[in-house]
């Protein structure tokens, strides 16, 4: 039977000593999907993929590569293969040595391997480099050849442990264009390991964060940015402003915090419950600041603020502003061009803040 | 003088070169020539070339046969041993590895002579060995190991072993094990994965280790003399016996110096087969 995942993680643990590096963890990976594992350093995501690999036995709980269990098959049997964070590339091969590598240990034939090999090189953009040694090569080339040694064995899966770590940024830029791009047109499953939030969002359709050992939340970009299903999520994608409060009203999809004697409203989070401490999440730019002459006090989600501080940024303009006691950071869109130093709010000044119930989450844990 | 110390480069290099210069010419260059010249004088002080033809007696190409054979097969199974250990050390936590380095050098401490005639109590016919292997009755009677060729491969082993295990530890201290990872990532088992990557790559530290091994042990005389029991297994016992017993100095100094050219032999081979790895590294 045909599996509907290229990658299934059920219920795995792993344990180093008594510490558990991943803690019960599940997801599912789609065939054809860019999987991003995120998350900081430590929370489990390069010890999910070296499982994948074959490099560490889970303690517990199973891995399904297309339906079928991995059990303790070894890394040298399993139809996935790794681009290594340090590349790993032989320094006693050539780039045309290291790329046939995986073609020879699997017998096939010269001439086949000469073919597939100077395809790989080629899609890489590579192929005048194929008698180069690693040490020859730029960082930015040894990366490519790292992908064409693994891509050239047609994986089922695609596992990259931070692979543009090492760039700068530019070339970090480059190349995340040109993996998504090799990926939609190899049509292979790539996850993804990475720590930088932006190249997640950029590149994946699919994300899981992770956090000591947990997969928190499993997602789309646009779902793991406006929707986080905790607070942790919310804090490590992207900016956004906490207001402590505890839950005063519960209707339909939306809950009311009481924060400061203000009652905000945004939408409901899982496990929020009557009574229950909550924060009320709202991102920097997700909020209007207006004359308090033009607005009306009594909308919902609207209130009295003193702005603390004015950062003009070129596309937007950072302000800080005070709301009962908290410090609250608005991004205002820079839409109205003009030379008027007069134009904005300045520091001391007080003005109207609000936002729709929409834009702000109610989380509890 | 002081002055022109300073000013010209070439007399300062010539003072810091001058002790180990002075070293070499007076300890080493000249013994050197000393035994070249003996090698073609006889009795009489007059020029021969009698030393050299002795040399290709089948008796004594046989003798040389056997050292290069004894010598060879101790580097190999020094390096099997090693291997293991130089593996097993490298892959302690840093604190433990200090310590395992140390417990390989602890012997050094003890004269290598003391050494080798404890080797020999252990292996002698009333020695420990036997009486152990005696008493869980593996065997009734003791078996003589010593005054053979085996028990001077012991001693050379035994001997030699730090001078294997060191270089080769070093070589894979330095291996990224992460390159083992992307050969079985790539489909190679366990054994691929060794001669196609981890051997290639540390084999500069099993060469120095293997020649470090194989010089000591073609021209022991020590270890040949006691745990050969005198006999003629090795080269360098047979020139001490020539120089002392025999009192034929033509003769010893004309196989010192065909030893040195099987050896400088085997140490070109070293650094040809060391060659090839440094262009890729």
């Amino acid at each position: 039977m045909k599996s509907d995942f290229a990658i299934e993680l059920v219920d795995v643990v792993k344990r180093f000593g008594t510490v558990a590096a991943v803690d019960h963890v599940s997801m599912q990976i789609r065939p054809r999907e860019f999987f991003a594992l995120l998350g900081p350093s430590g929370c489990g995501k390069t010890t999910c993929l070296r499982m994948i690999a074959g490099f560490e036995q889970p303690s517990s709980g199973q891995l399904l590569l297309q339906g079928k269990p991995l059990g303790d098959i070894p890394a040298f049997k399993r139809n996935v293969n790794t681009v290594f964070q340090s590349y790993a590339l032989f320094p006693h091969m050539t780039v045309a040595q290291n790329v046939a590598f995986g073609l020879e240990m699997k017998g096939v034939g010269r001439d086949e391997i000469r073919r597939r090999v100077a395809d790989a090189l080629d899609l890489v953009r590579l192929p005048q480099m194929a008698d180069r040694y690693p040490k020859q090569m730029s960082g930015g080339q040894q990366q490519r050849v790292a992908l064409a040694r693994a891509l050239v064995n047609k994986p089922e899966v695609l596992l990259l442990d931070e692979p543009l770590g090492a760039l700068d940024y530019k070339l970090r830029k480059e190349m995340q264009i040109e993996l998504k791009q090799m990926q939609q047109q190899l049509g292979i499953t790539f996850i993804f390991v990475t720590h930088d939030q932006e190249e997640a969002l950029t590149m994946s359709d699919r994300i899981c964060v992770m956090s000591t050992g947990h997969a928190l939340q499993v997602g789309t970009p646009l779902e793991i940015y406006e929707r986080p299903n905790c607070k942790f999520v919310a804090d490590f994608i992207g900016e956004t402003n906490f207001l402590p409060g505890v839950v005063t009203e519960i209707s339909g999809e939306y809950a009311t915090v009481n924060v400061a004697d203000m009652s905000l409203v945004g939408r409901l989070g899982e496990g929020v419950t009557l009574g229950a401490s909550a924060w009320l999440s709202v991102r920097p730019e997700k909020m209007q600041l207006v004359d308090e002459a033009r607005a009306n006090p009594s909308a919902l989600n609207t209130n009295s603020v003193t702005i603390d501080s004015v950062a003009y940024v070129g596309s937007d303009t950072r302000v800080v502003v005070h709301l009962g006691g908290q410090r609250l950071d608005v991004w205002d869109e820079n839409n109205i061009s003009t030379l008027d130093p007069n134009f904005y709010f300045r520091a001391g000044e007080r003005a109207s803040l609000s936002f729709p119930a929409d834009n702000a989450l109610v989380l509890v844990k | 003088m002081a002055t022109l110390l300073r000013k010209s480069r070439a007399l300062q290099l010539l003072g810091l070169m001058f002790p180990g210069g002075f070293w070499m010419v007076v300890f080493f260059l000249l013994p050197l020539l000393f035994i070249v010249v003996l090698s073609f004088l006889d009795n009489e002080r007059l020029f021969t070339l009698e030393g050299y033809q002795r040399v290709f007696d089948p008796l004594y190409i046989g003798i040389f046969l056997q050292s290069i054979w004894i010598s060879l097969l101790t580097t190999i199974i020094s390096l099997l041993i090693s291997f293991p250990v130089a593996l097993f050390m490298a892959r302690l936590p840093k604190g433990w590895r200090d310590i395992a380095l140390f417990a390989v050098m602890i012997p050094f401490w003890t004269n290598f002579l003391v050494r080798t005639y404890a080797l020999q109590f252990l292996m002698r016919n009333q020695g420990p060995i036997n009486l152990l292997l005696q008493w869980i009755g593996l065997i009734d009677e003791p078996l003589s190991m010593l005054n053979t060729p085996a028990a001077v491969m012991v001693g050379l082993i035994y001997g030699n072993l730090p001078f294997m295990i060191l270089p080769v530890y070093t070589s894979l201290e330095k291996f990224d094990w992460t390159l083992l990872e992307a050969a079985q990532d790539l489909g190679a088992s366990a054994w691929p994965a060794f001669f196609r990557v981890m051997l290639p790559l540390t084999a500069p530290g099993l060469l120095s280790g293997s020649i470090l091994t194989f010089v000591p042990a073609i021209g022991s005389y020590v270890t040949a003399e006691l745990m050969g029991g005198g006999k003629a297994t090795m080269i360098g016992r047979v020139i001490a016996g020539q120089f002392e017993q025999a009192q034929n100095w033509t003769f010893g100094s004309a196989m010192s110096l065909i030893l040195m050219v099987i050896v400088t032999i085997f140490a070109l081979i070293y650094f040809r087969l060391g060659r090839g790895e440094r262009v890729a590294l």
